[in-house]
């Protein structure tokens, strides 16, 4: 769209009576800021739709007059999309400035060559000419009384102090880092914070990388927190233009927020895509107010934070021990050869059919880590050769949901597995082994992950895990050495039982 | 010196790792826009299809040459002979499906561009005079932002020459095929174009061929106005 620059207001060409000079909002230098005015009456349902967000005029289903109006009493902003500089842009809806994710095209809206972004475009195109709407107004009051949370367990020690850390870091609005090993129950720990910081008023977001974990979170979430609305969002959910005090949403989704949040919870922080991805850690940034106060839950940050909490350039608290006090399992270090050798020539190692007979005749069950498709479709004919009901599983896998399942009721006695299963999915009473734990895909955060699947339930809180090698990485060394610290700080602590 | 150029394919963003080998240094060989993977899975119709609209034909949907719908066509005196042939480069397969949403409804305009070497030989071996975009709505070409059949003959790096504009502007898609059929005009020439199309061969340009009823409506205005004969290309069938 083009836009007339007058005396301290854009006006949209469309509005525009008389012919005038009207310019792409890439090319306006200085936006001017309209100041609020107070006694102006604004429709509640774009006060809604567009509070905290970021949204394009595609977005808004209100007619340009309504939004041009609101814009000239200050209850709303006109952002530029791409800002550019030379040759170099920046999307400031994702925060991308790779220049591979920019591409030029003749725009009818503007009538020049618009440049647009590709990474976030399947939110809406955001080109040169493309205002980022976001609202400047008094935002809808919600209503925030005492005991907001409904809910009767109990948590442990490490709990109980990683919880008053978290409430303390909303209390003051800095950031905090929640380590807590796989199986601390680390939602829990998460329900007072969420509560201090309703009962303020504030809006809360907990987001993660993964869809399956926005639908896992929001029941639990609405049950504990039964007088709230909580609003759910990933690619093609509903809640899309819910405004709610609480919000639970894919990394992803948080691009259409804007100085929304009071809290701000992300998920699994080391995990794909969100340590990879710079635009993540931007939405996150965007998403929360300047003033706000963002947690950290990770089982295992990487290495250059764990470093950041040593030297003492991160807040971070710990909860090392899990729910049923009993020690993290320690993996062992087997030398299995050079098995990818012996795969070729149609044998698996010795070592490890050894180490799988054994479950087998125990009846226990077993997951088997291994590094790559192709390998495992060699070894799954081989491991078939001692039970043909032993199954296999990767992440483009059609069967992965029901073998998953069968895992789960015990029709197949061990699976084999890509790194797919290293976190979320949790069986009660399972040994895991890594075939090939030196392959660069197993990270210190991947193996201490799949170590973590081990142990889970206080039924059954031990188990077995080896690491079957062709020689030993910084990574499996790495990844053992965090669990032997984090069991020797539960100890220390008083957090395990002998 | 680097022998490869690493860049991204634009259809999957994946690395694009190109062998820059003596032949493309020197010969200056078109450069690759999308990946081996992706290329593969844009399928050409091959193999027996219709002398007409160019459908890979079925033994039961088939009469000689021709497919079922075009027999319905040329049975048809007001539509008979309008279009002499319609050439379509690969199946509407999911893949492709997926990429042309994503260009034109998302508004991905350089994703033409991973077409560009297909689409120019394909017009490479077609004899004609005009080049002619099928038009969209002035409302809907703002909308979108572009008109994806300019933007694909663009990037291929040809000229439209627009001669065409549309009169309904109703989602085509919400109607039925007889309701297709049946709209009175969809189209109307620009009038100032009159002059320039006086028994010229047309190969009109569109996207996505669908019942043929597009093309035909087009074909039909243009053959009033004095074209000779009309071909069209489209990307998928
Ligand atoms: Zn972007
Ligand atoms: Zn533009
Ligand atoms: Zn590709
Ligand atoms: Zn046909």
């Amino acid at each position: 769209m083009r836009f007339a620059l007058q005396t301290n207001k854009l006006v949209p060409a469309p509005l525009l009576l008389t012919s005038q000079d009207t310019l792409s909002i890439s090319k306006i230098t200085h936006l001017p800021v309209i100041p609020g005015n107070s006694s102006f009456v604004c429709n509640p349902e774009l006060q809604k739709l567009l509070s905290g967000k970021q949204l394009l005029l595609d977005d808004l289903p209100f007619p340009l007059e309504e939004i041009q109006n609101h814009y000239e009493n200050g209850m709303l902003s006109y952002r530029k999309g791409i800002e550019t500089n030379g040759s170099t842009h920046e999307c400031l809806r994702c925060g991308t400035k790779d220049p591979n994710w920019f591409a030029s095209f003749p725009c009818s809206r503007c009538g020049e060559p618009c440049v647009y972004c590709r990474q976030c475009l399947m939110m809406g195109r955001v080109s040169s000419c493309t205002p980022l709407i976001s609202w400047t107004g008094p935002v809808p009051a919600h209503e925030h009384s005492k005991n907001l949370l409904q809910w009767e367990g109990s948590l442990s020690e490490g709990q109980s102090e990683a919880s008053r850390r978290v409430v303390h870091a909303i209390d003051e609005k800095k950031e905090l880092l929640l380590w807590a090993v796989c199986g601390a129950g680390k939602t829990e720990v998460l329900f007072k914070g969420i509560e201090h910081s309703l009962a303020q008023g504030g809006r809360v977001c907990i987001a993660t990388p993964r869809t399956d974990v926005v639908l896992e979170l929001t029941p639990r979430l609405k049950a504990v927190f039964p007088h709230i609305e909580v609003a759910s969002l990933y690619g093609g959910s509903e809640d899309r233009h819910k405004y709610a005090p609480l919000t639970i949403s894919t990394t992803h989704q948080l691009l259409r927020f804007y100085r929304a949040f009071d809290t701000v919870i992300v998920d699994e922080v080391d995990a794909f895509p969100y340590s990879v991805d710079e635009t993540l850690k931007y939405a996150v940034q965007q998403a929360r107010k300047p003033d706000s106060s963002l947690i950290y839950l990770t089982a295992t940050p990487s290495r250059k934070w764990q470093r950041d909490c040593r030297l003492g350039k991160r807040d971070y608290v710990t909860i090392p021990a899990r729910y049923h006090r009993r020690p993290l399992p320690v993996p062992k270090f087997v030398w299995c050869g050079n098995w990818e050798k012996q795969l070729s020539k149609g044998r698996l190692p010795e070592n490890i059919l050894r180490w799988a007979r054994q479950r087998l005749n125990e009846g226990k069950q077993a997951l088997i880590f291994t590094p790559k498709i192709a390998s495992m479709d060699k070894m799954l004919p081989l491991f078939r050769k001692l039970h043909p009901d032993i199954e296999a599983v990767h992440a483009e896998d059609p069967e992965r949901k029901e073998k998953v399942m069968k895992m789960r009721s015990k029709e197949v006695p061990l699976l084999l597995t890509t790194t797919i299963l290293e976190r979320g999915v949790t069986f009660p009473n399972i040994d895991v082994a890594v075939l090939g734990a030196e392959d660069r895909i197993f990270t210190e955060s991947a193996l201490v992950q799949i170590s973590g699947r081990v142990g889970r339930s206080a039924q059954f809180p031990t188990g077995d895990i080896t690491f079957f090698h062709y020689g030993k990485t910084e990574e499996m060394l790495q990844a053992k050495k965090q669990i032997v610290a984090m069991n020797k700080e539960a100890e220390t602590r008083g957090l395990i039982d002998g | 010196m680097n022998w490869f150029a690493f860049e991204h394919c634009l259809f999957c963003h994946g690395e694009l790792k190109t062998a820059a080998s003596w032949r493309s240094v020197f010969l200056k060989t078109e450069r690759e826009y999308i990946c081996g993977g992706c290329k593969n899975r844009l399928e050409p119709l091959k193999g027996d299809t219709c002398r007409i609209c160019s459908k890979v034909l079925e033994a039961e949907f088939r009469k000689g040459n021709l497919c079922y719908d075009c027999i319905r066509w040329e049975e048809n005196p007001h539509w008979s002979g309008l279009l002499t042939q319609n050439i379509s480069l690969y199946h509407y397969n999911d893949f492709l499906k997926e990429i042309i949403a994503r260009f034109k409804y998302r508004g991905d305009y350089v994703l033409a561009r991973g077409f560009k070497p297909d689409i120019a030989s394909a017009v490479k071996s077609m004899l004609f005079d005009c080049l002619v975009p099928i038009p969209l709505s002035p409302e809907r070409q703002y909308e979108r932002g572009f008109n994806q059949t300019e933007a694909l003959i663009l990037e291929s790096g040809l000229q439209p020459t627009p001669l065409l504009s549309r009169i309904h502007t109703e989602k085509q898609s919400k109607k039925s095929r007889t309701d297709r059929i049946h709209l009175s005009q969809v189209f109307q020439m620009i009038p100032e174009k009159i002059p320039d199309i006086n028994g010229k061969t047309i190969l009109l340009f569109d996207d996505i061929y669908t019942t043929g009823s597009t093309l035909r409506h087009a074909a039909k205005i243009l053959k009033e106005n004095g074209a000779g004969s009309i071909y069209s290309l489209t990307l998928a069938r």
